[in-house]
């Protein structure tokens, strides 16, 4: 807490000359990213534009090749797995676990996980803890992992691509619990593809190409710099 | 306060998700819309506002966007907010009357541009107009 002050607002990831290089190729390329508390950030960019291997990163999955990486003011280690609630873009509970199962699961591993966050999410979500995983549709699935993830009292949440392959009905449940878990405290990081879907809840956008970051900004105030919505921003950047 | 929530969140919503499909930014259409209600009467003078979180759960938007309109909204003189209470409209009739008159400038200069372009002249423009006015008053 040294950097607490007034209406200062403080940086959650700081992000400086990040680049990653798998043997030869090159994934990120100096990536120079700041994002402040309070603030929901969009990660844009089509497939093999360098979201998930950023994502890994932050995460601690991978380490980087250069550069440096802040989370909470740390390099990415005990400290930041402990602030970061993370939403992988697959599924990561065991076959065996009904929905209560996965709660203890989150329970024992996280100390910050909060069972009756957790609880009210469900009944959001119209899932009931006696349902077994297996028996979960796509969106369902979507919802309940999106429910451990949220429940989560942490200051970085990540959300790998939240609606993709979801139904309408569910997106829309995604989306309402993404903006109902806002807080001034904490920040979001989400990846998507689907950018019409989301773009509204952004305050900053990133666009992502060839591990490079070729625009960054306040989505408003690119709206307005561009007279256009950031979805046709998005289909004109990668369209080409 | 509920059914004002749903008429403001109807407009944009439609039900299915949101639209805001102008190419401005989203609290400029959030204000457009908010400043439509409040002029036409359907919000009254001294109403209160939904909260910020409420609403932007209605629009499905970032709740910094509905707190950035709600203040763009004060700037401009129509709400007001009250420490821990919310937002509320003006009780000026005034500042809403020179709204009611700025938005109605907007729509006829507008009006006046497109007609132009299609080649009328103005003694044409207020023909077409007053014989439209004349038939509305008929039915």
């Amino acid at each position: 807490m040294d950097r607490e002050g007034g209406a200062g607002m403080k940086n959650i990831v700081e992000i400086k000359n990040l680049t990653k290089n798998y043997f030869n190729k090159r994934a990120l390329d100096s990536l120079n990213l700041n994002i402040q508390e309070g603030k929901v950030v969009g990660i844009l960019g089509p497939n093999g534009s360098g979201k998930t291997t950023l994502i890994k990163i932050l995460t601690g999955l991978l380490r980087q090749s250069k550069g440096e990486v802040f989370i909470d003011g740390h390099n990415i280690g005990v400290h930041t797995k402990s602030v970061v609630s993370y939403l992988p873009d697959r599924n990561f509970l065991y076959n065996w676990m009904n929905i209560e199962d996965a709660c203890d699961f989150y329970k024992d591993f996280y100390s910050d996980f909060d069972e009756k966050k957790f609880e009210e999410l469900l009944d959001f979500m119209k899932l009931e803890k006696n349902m077994k995983v297996t028996s979960l549709s796509k969106g369902m699935h979507e919802k309940l992992n999106l429910s451990l993830v949220l429940s989560r009292n942490a200051k970085l949440y990540i959300l790998d691509e939240p609606i993709a392959g979801v139904d309408p009905v569910a997106r829309d449940q995604i989306l309402d619990a993404i903006i109902n878990n806002y807080n001034e405290k904490s920040s979001m990081i989400i990846t998507t593809h689907l950018v019409r879907d989301m773009e509204n809840i952004f305050d900053d956008v990133v666009f992502l190409k060839d591990g490079e970051i070729i625009l960054q900004g306040n989505a408003e105030s690119l709206r307005e710099q561009k007279g256009k919505q950031i979805d046709d921003l998005y289909k004109e950047i990668f369209s080409v | 306060m509920y059914y004002m929530i749903n008429t403001l969140g109807q407009q944009v919503n439609g039900g299915e998700n949101m639209d805001f499909n102008d190419n401005l930014p989203i609290y400029i259409q959030i204000m457009n819309l908010i400043k439509g209600k409040i002029v036409s009467g359907e919000i009254g003078k001294g109403d209160k506002l939904p909260s910020v979180r409420e609403f932007s759960k209605k629009l499905k938007v970032n709740p910094n966007t509905v707190q950035r309109t709600y203040q763009e909204l004060e700037r401009e003189g129509l709400v007001f907010t009250q420490r821990g209470m919310g937002t509320f409209v003006t009780e000026d009739k005034e500042v809403i009357k020179k709204f009611k008159k700025g938005m109605a400038t907007n729509i006829v200069n507008n009006f006046l541009i497109e007609m132009k372009k299609l080649g009328f002249t103005p003694s044409e423009i207020m023909d077409i107009i007053s014989e439209w006015i004349e038939k509305e008053e008929r039915e």
